[in-house]
């Protein structure tokens, strides 16, 4: 070599030779080094983990480098160049068109090759294996005039294999010879999960079944002979049995060899010729291959930061994964197989719904070593972090495998790699990092990270995140309601009920600064409608109300809203129901009964609200509050009066609480159920209040309904009279109100507060804190002065005046609103942007 | 939306007929504009078109203030999806890239006159 720089060579451009390039660029090696990369495929790297989706995308979209060239000049690239011999003394490497390329420092990266087993007929036509794209290729033509395919090999590529067989309309088989699919990474009962999973698919499954030989026609493949079994027909067979180190250079150079093949490495990847690497599957560093790419980045980053004078080692790696195969979920990771000495196993299994998933925990039952997930792999996000950061397991273990909706995961510390917005993926450390590169709001952070800027289910849990991060750093977390309000809102609550403060105006000039915005006026809105009950629209009120209070319906997609008058406990005559039918019909509304037991009424144009409630309060009804948060339904299933099973009479107890509770304003919506027995018609703990007959009484739940997290509702007490029943609910409810965040859902306030449900139950139960008179009282008169308050909006023309179209022509609709019809019903049509109804001769000009 | 600084202005209610911090729909020109009144008296008017949930109406949105560098900017939250749009331009705060247009609005002796469309001010 005549020039003073030195230069790299790299044999192999696969996954791991492509990112010990890009790693070296980006770490300034080619600062003092050329390189050089040899590739033997006549095409650049690519994504050979996403292979199977070459038949849809296409190879450009697979590639890593479409343009052929790297951006950085000193490094190039040699298609078609097939090393074959390498002369460490020398160092010099020899190519097969007789080229010779001198080196500094050498880089094995040659992968590895399919294992073919030396079986009869391998060598027939239409015989291939699985690893490029050219073997795609090649199998994609033979497919062309093939019936049925057979993979040999049922592990994790071998599915791949069937997956991509499949896609090209073959009737397709799988032919493994251990007693289970994927036999490495899962055990036997999530196999068998995952076999009868493939099979629904159409594919056939042969689990235990030894290859004899390839049978042929004319050269061509016409079956395969299983050893006591009956012979499969095959057009075409794909040899996916595994894959062996592509270790023949380093063989020829006299590398020193791993027992099991592979090129025998330090934990710097350096092999026992100095100045030659391996790295990727042709390595194996202290004598054990790595099949899959992950470890090889990580090698190709260690021999980077070697080069460069650097520390790091390859210390193993972590041989998790999860994929989809054939549209099942697999996840395998850490001690799946129980290795552990006295490590114990925890499965849950459904067979019927496709869900295997298994925990391996240590013999003390407080950490998780491993587990396998098949069917249903959303835990994996935050099982297989508890395995490597050693976070503690919860006491009761079972919730984080049991479906959702058991609260086990919701009540657990996220490690940072949990992924909590799953629309924009992104994870608990991201937040924090966002936190701590100054975003103070969930907002902020939303901004910054994409995380629940989709769905938005996530933002309370983001705004937890950041909170709970600040609190951990000592840092004071601000927790004032909005820029207008330095304090919570339950300090709010207090500060107006201590006043007596009755309008938004005087609680903000005494205790808050500017005009108010979208996020206080609500909030103080609740809180002044909870202590005072009057109507919402009253002037000084309605200027607060989000727009569902501020026009007594809920604001649907298109600007119109939904009707829903109040069921109580789903009771209705006939003649109700007539009434009902008759009104949509009358308006022509979308009519769809609601989870709540009630009918929603969806459709209506601002303008036709007071029309529509003129009608349903002559027929008897009353506003069921759906706009508001506010007390929505309870629940009741038949009870004692009708059902054999039934221990009390719910129906009447649910009419009794919901008419109790109406129209009570809250931090967020409230839910409440009453089941006449234990067998829980009414899906009562999923409420914020359920009760649940007992042959002594009533026992009573609370917290469940926990929106975005499932949450069931806990026990709060057994065996309760009507009387006692009342009072803890009455207790329970004003408490909720007083003390809760804005927005903040019964669950979460109840997680929240310190002491848990043992604090909640001294409160509500033991009157620890002497407030239970104050808070009976308080709901007493919510309960005296409850009105209807569509009732009295449709009375007082000053109210209805707001319901119209547009201030100056109430008659013209808004042209803005236009609905299709599905199903025999109509449904809302997105308007493409602002409409114009032309020169309408209206108003005076100036 | 064209621009047109000679369309006529159009009558559309005594401002008393809007409730302090609140808006109403009014019909200009053929289209849907929110014209909104403040605490302080100052009347705007914005289209009535949320771009953000592709329905009119960001006249039924809570009206307040929010800090803006340093600034109180008096802004309107749409009711569907709550981005908050301010009220003498148009633009989003929340997403500065998105604006709806903002309309010229005069009181004369206690009735609110609505015009076309603010010509966009470079800052």
């Amino acid at each position: 070599m005549s020039s003073y720089r030195k230069r790299i060579v790299v044999i192999g451009h696969g996954m791991v030779g492509h990112r010990f390039v890009e790693a070296a660029i980006e770490r300034g090696l080619t600062e003092t080094y050329d390189i050089v990369i040899l590739g033997e495929e006549p095409r650049a790297a690519y994504d050979r983990v996403a292979l199977t989706s070459y038949y849809e995308v296409g190879d450009k979209a697979l590639s890593f480098l479409p343009s052929g060239k790297y951006a950085d000049p000193r490094v190039s690239l040699e298609l078609n160049a097939k090393a074959v011999a390498v002369s460490p003394r020398a160092r010099i490497i020899t190519l097969e068109d007789g080229r010779q390329v001198e080196y500094d420092e050498l880089v094995l990266a040659t992968g590895a090759y399919p294992f073919v087993p030396p079986v009869a007929g391998k060598d027939l036509e239409n015989v291939f294996v699985y690893r490029t794209i050219e073997d795609l290729i090649a199998i994609k033509k033979a497919a062309k005039k093939a019936k049925t395919g057979v993979v040999i090999g049922g592990g994790l590529l071998g599915l791949e294999a069937a997956n991509a067989v499949k896609q090209l309309g073959l009737e397709t088989h799988v032919v493994e010879l251990a007693p289970r699919l994927m036999a490495v990474q899962i055990d036997s009962g999530a196999g068998k999960t995952l076999s009868r999973e493939i099979e629904n698919l159409g594919l056939t499954v042969h689990t235990g079944a030894m290859t004899e030989a390839i049978l042929g026609t004319k050269g061509k493949v016409s079956g395969l002979a299983l050893k006591d079994r009956a012979t499969l027909n095959a057009d075409i067979v794909v040899f996916s049995a595994g894959i062996r180190p592509q270790d023949a250079l380093g063989r020829a150079a006299d590398l020193e060899i791993a027992e099991r093949g592979g090129i025998l490495v330090d934990e710097h990847c350096r092999t026992s010729e100095e100045h030659i690497w391996a790295i990727g599957e042709c390595a194996a560093p202290n004598g054990k291959m790595y099949g899959l790419v992950a470890p090889g980045y990580q090698m190709a980053e260690v021999v980077v930061d070697s080069m460069l004078g650097g520390e790091g080692t390859f210390e193993g790696a972590d041989m998790s994964t999860k994929l989809k195969l054939l549209g099942v979920d697999v996840a395998s990771f850490g001690d799946a197989h129980a290795e552990t000495p006295g490590s114990l196993e925890l499965v849950y299994s459904d067979a019927v719904a496709g869900i295997y998933k298994k925990l391996v925990i240590s013999e003390d039952g407080k950490r998780l070593l491993g587990g396998v997930l098949v069917g249903d792999a959303s835990a994996y996000g935050i099982l297989r972090p508890m395995v490597a950061s050693g976070l503690p397991l919860p006491d009761n273990p079972e919730d984080l495998i049991l479906p959702a909706g058991s609260g086990g995961l919701s009540k657990m510390e996220l490690p940072d790699e949990a992924v909590v917005c799953s629309c924009n993926n992104v994870t608990k450390g991201q937040i924090k990092g966002a936190a701590d590169n100054g975003c103070t709001t969930q907002a902020d952070v939303t901004k910054e990270t994409k995380a629940g800027s989709t769905c938005g289910s996530c933002k309370v849990q983001v705004k937890k995140i950041i909170e709970d991060h600040f609190a951990a750093q000592g840092v004071v977390v601000d927790k004032s309601l909005c820029e207008h309000f330095p304090m919570t809102r339950a300090e709010l609550f207090d500060v107006v009920l201590v006043h007596g403060y009755r309008s938004f105006n005087e609680i903000i000039e005494a205790h808050g600064k500017g005009r108010g915005c979208d996020i206080c006026k609500p909030a103080v809105a609740s809180i002044l409608a909870s202590q005072l009950n009057s109507h919402v629209l009253d002037q000084g009120n309605r200027q607060l109300q989000d727009t569902n209070d501020a026009y007594l319906g809920n604001l649907q997609k298109n600007g119109t809203y939904s009707v829903v008058p109040r069921i109580a406990g789903g009771e209705i005559t006939p003649e109700g129901l007539i009434a009902i039918g008759e009104v949509a019909k009358d308006f022509g509304l979308y009519t769809k009964i609601t989870g709540g037991q009630r009918i929603d009424l969806f459709g209506a144009r601002l303008e036709q609200l007071p029309a529509v409630w003129k009608r349903l309060v002559d027929a008897g009804f009353e506003s069921g509050h759906a706009y508001g948060k506010s007390l929505r339904t309870v629940k009741s299933c038949v009870g004692s009066t009708w059902c054999r099973y039934g221990q009390q009479d719910s129906v009447a107890m649910a009419i009794e609480l919901e008419l109790r509770y109406r129209g009570l304003r809250s931090p967020h919506k409230l839910k409440g159920g009453v089941s006449g027995c234990a067998r829980e018609c009414a899906e009562a703990r999923g409420k914020d209040f359920g009760i649940i007959a007992t042959t002594n009484g009533w026992n009573l739940y609370v917290g469940g309904n926990g929106g975005a997290i499932p949450a069931h509702a806990q026990l709060l007490a057994e065996d309760l009279s009507d009387e006692d029943l009342r009072k803890y609910l009455d207790r329970f409810l004003m408490f909720y109100i007083r003390t809760a965040d804005r927005l903040q859902r019964t669950s979460t306030w109840l997680d929240s507060l310190e002491g848990g449900m043992d604090y909640l139950r001294q409160v509500v139960i033991e009157d620890s804190l002497g407030i239970a008179e104050e808070l009976e009282r308080a709901m007493a008169s919510h309960i005296d002065s409850y009105f209807d308050e569509w009732k009295a909006t449709i009375e007082d023309p000053e109210k209805v005046r707001r319901f119209m179209s547009f201030v100056n022509a109430p008659e013209t609709p808004d042209p803005n609103i236009s609905f299709g019809t599905t199903r025999g019903q109509i449904v809302p049509e997105e308007s493409a942007g602002p409409v114009s109804l032309g020169m309408p001769q209206i108003g005076a000009s100036l | 939306m064209t621009l047109d600084p000679t369309r006529q202005m159009i009558e559309i209610c005594p401002v008393d007929a809007i409730d302090v911090e609140t808006g109403v729909a009014a019909l200009v020109h053929g289209e849907a504009v929110a014209v909104f009144r403040t605490y302080a008296g100052d009347v705007f008017a914005l289209s009535n078109y949320d771009p953000f949930s592709h329905a009119s109406v960001l006249s039924r949105g809570i009206v307040g203030t929010r800090t803006v560098d340093g600034e109180s900017v008096d802004f309107v939250a749409s009711p569907i999806y709550k981005e908050a749009f301010d009220l003498r331009t148009g633009i989003c705060l929340d997403k500065p890239e998105v604006s709806i247009a903002a309309y010229e609005v005069v009181v004369r002796e206690g009735v609110v006159y609505v015009g076309s469309v603010k010509a966009v001010v470079e800052e």
